[in-house]
């Protein structure tokens, strides 16, 4: 009788901690299918009445009463940042890891730490110097200036989760491949690659989302429709005193959704490769 | 080609990339940043970047009750924040660990405040804590426990609690997934060894279980510190360093001096202590880290 009622008490504890995990969540998504009145309603009103898809029209400037916010264009330059920096830093970043995994020279650790140590600098701090030499070189407000930013964020975190699944792969087998007549570079292609694939595969979700999620570099490295990604735009509804409440919650799930498709698609790789990638290195 | 291919190592071919970018984007913007803080440019005089002032913003740093406000508060904030975060990640590791059923739901719903942009969790936490249409204020009047609006976010002590919650519930999840993982990788013989030896439950915890997790926390703590900064997106959304500088973090006092105030030169100098301070996060829990893996001598 107690296991079973010790059972329940974990469960229930469980249901508090989820319920504390997915509330805030749920509660962005329901106000952003909300008419706008019930916000301000007294007494609150919890579950959405009427289930609308006005906010996303009015942000997404379909409807006459609102001017819209150039979402859509966000929306664009925030894909083409982030999937442009993603696919560079993760070559870069497989280059980096196999030279770190399976060779070794003067200087290796030394090399590591300060690729670890330029991943450390925040983001406000190197925005201050980045932007006065951006503005001067003309890089300001381009979707170049933010992808070359963002390449040198993502990369030493995938240097260090891939090298550390190179490193799980006896060496033995490439050299086995080579013995049997490959170059190395087709060595790594038939052998490496395969057998790293999730951990390369989570490198570039997370290069993804620090991508798509980052803000204190591109508030400042952008300015308008030409380079303005989706977390710089969620500012545009912040007035002075007023802020448009249902209007940011539909831009919020604008920005959560892909993130989120993508990384259901790959979960099962992104626990292995934090992990892994970390504790065998 | 040949010249090249007889003088450079693959290795050194291999990581040139990686070298050039964060030479171009972090390295050489911070030498001309270092050089920035010791004049006293302004953004909106360009001719006084020449201006070489020494160490006159490190001085004024010294003595800004300002700053070291938002130092002192940076400090404490992290402290709390990343030692919240590890033992709330563990609790809720250990009870997912007892779970019997339904652990991979669990999983994938606990990544879901990883995948949210920080700037987004402050804006989520905005709205829930705002005084006139937030959820715990809804949730309060009509449980009936009060009628007076409280105003979280206006209230200094509310308004730091607030953004302590925000960053909590935003990378507590990493923490007990990580730690899960390593609760779920452990290997049940020496428990029940433990056990059968008149251990009881604190002891098998404190001597088998901890000690074989702590690997795993130090790389949560050592991918956690890596960005620690993103807290600034946080305070920039939901208060702004306001009431009165009151929720002020370091990083939101530089971009207020950079950028609003376009004093480039004393922000730059500000930026060196806060760089410094991520730098000693990042280097403490690698170290630790190391000293990990090479006491549980692979196993992990």
């Amino acid at each position: 009788m107690e296991r079973s009622w010790q059972r329940w008490l974990i469960r229930f504890a469980v249901f508090i901690v989820m319920a504390i995990i997915c509330i805030p969540g749920l509660w962005i998504v329901m106000t952003a299918f909300r008419d706008n009145v019930e916000v301000m309603a007294r007494p609150p009103v919890w579950i959405p009445e009427r289930w609308t898809l006005d906010n996303f029209r009015a942000i997404l400037g379909m409807s006459e009463s609102q001017q819209g916010i150039p979402v859509a264009r966000y929306f664009l330059n925030s894909v083409i940042i982030s999937v442009t920096s993603t696919v560079l830093a993760v070559l870069i970043g497989m280059m980096g890891g196999y030279a770190f995994a399976r060779y070794r020279f003067k200087g290796k650790n030394v090399a590591f730490l300060w690729l670890m140590l330029s991943r450390t600098v925040p983001g406000i701090s190197l925005s201050l110097p980045v932007f006065m030499i951006w503005s001067r070189v003309g890089l300001i407000d381009t979707d170049f200036g933010v992808i070359l930013v963002y390449l040198a964020l993502n990369i030493p975190f995938t240097i260090w989760l891939i090298d550390g699944f190179f490193r799980q792969i006896p060496l033995s087998l490439s050299e086995a491949a080579q013995v049997d007549g490959c170059t190395r570079w087709q060595a790594f292609w038939k052998i490496e690659f395969p057998l790293a694939k999730s951990g390369i595969a989570s490198a570039g979700i997370f290069a993804f989302l620090t991508s798509w999620n980052e803000f204190a570099l591109a508030s400042q490295l952008t300015r308008t429709t030409a380079s303005k990604t989706l977390p710089v735009g969620l500012m545009d509804f912040t007035a002075q005193f007023t802020v448009d409440w249902t209007g940011m919650c539909a831009m919020a799930v604008i920005i959560i959704v892909p993130a989120l498709i993508l990384t259901f698609i790959v979960q099962k790789h992104l626990i292995a490769g934090l992990t892994f990638g970390g504790v065998k290195g | 080609m040949r010249f090249f291919r007889s003088r450079l190592s693959p290795p050194i071919l291999l990581l040139m990339p990686a070298f050039v970018i964060i030479a171009l984007v972090v390295a050489v913007p911070l030498l001309f940043s270092l050089y920035t803080s010791f004049t006293g440019y302004r953004l909106v005089k360009p001719d006084s970047l020449w201006q070489w002032v020494g160490l006159r913003n490190y001085q004024r740093l010294l003595s800004d009750v300002d700053f070291w406000w938002a130092f002192g508060r940076t400090l404490v904030f992290l402290t709390v924040a990343l030692n919240l975060e590890l033992v709330l990640g563990l609790c809720i590791a250990l009870l997912i660990d007892k779970l019997t059923a339904g652990q991979r739901v669990i999983r994938t719903i606990m990544m879901f405040p990883m995948m949210f942009s920080p700037i987004l969790v402050g804006f989520q936490f905005k709205y829930i804590f705002n005084d006139n249409v937030g959820l715990v204020n809804n949730a309060i009047q009509s449980l009936g426990w009060s009628d007076v609006t409280i105003p979280w976010l206006v209230n200094p002590v509310t308004a730091n609690l607030a953004i302590l919650m925000a960053e909590v519930w935003m990378s507590t999840p990493i923490f007990a997934i990580l730690l899960l993982a390593g609760l779920m990788a452990m290997p049940r013989d020496p428990i029940e060894a433990a056990k059968v030896d008149g251990c009881n439950p604190w002891q098998v915890f404190r001597h088998i279980t901890l000690p074989y997790l702590m690997p795993f926390v130090y790389i949560a703590m050592a991918i956690r510190s890596l960005d620690v900064a993103r807290a600034y997106d946080m305070v920039k959304i939901m208060t702004n360093g306001g009431p009165a500088g009151r929720t002020e973090l370091l990083w939101t006092l530089i971009a207020r001096t950079g950028y609003q105030d376009a004093r480039m030169g004393m922000a730059n100098a500000m930026s060196y202590a806060s760089i410094l301070l991520s730098v000693y996060f990042t280097v403490y829990f690698f170290r630790k880290l190391a000293a990990a893996r090479r006491t549980m001598g692979g196993v992990a």
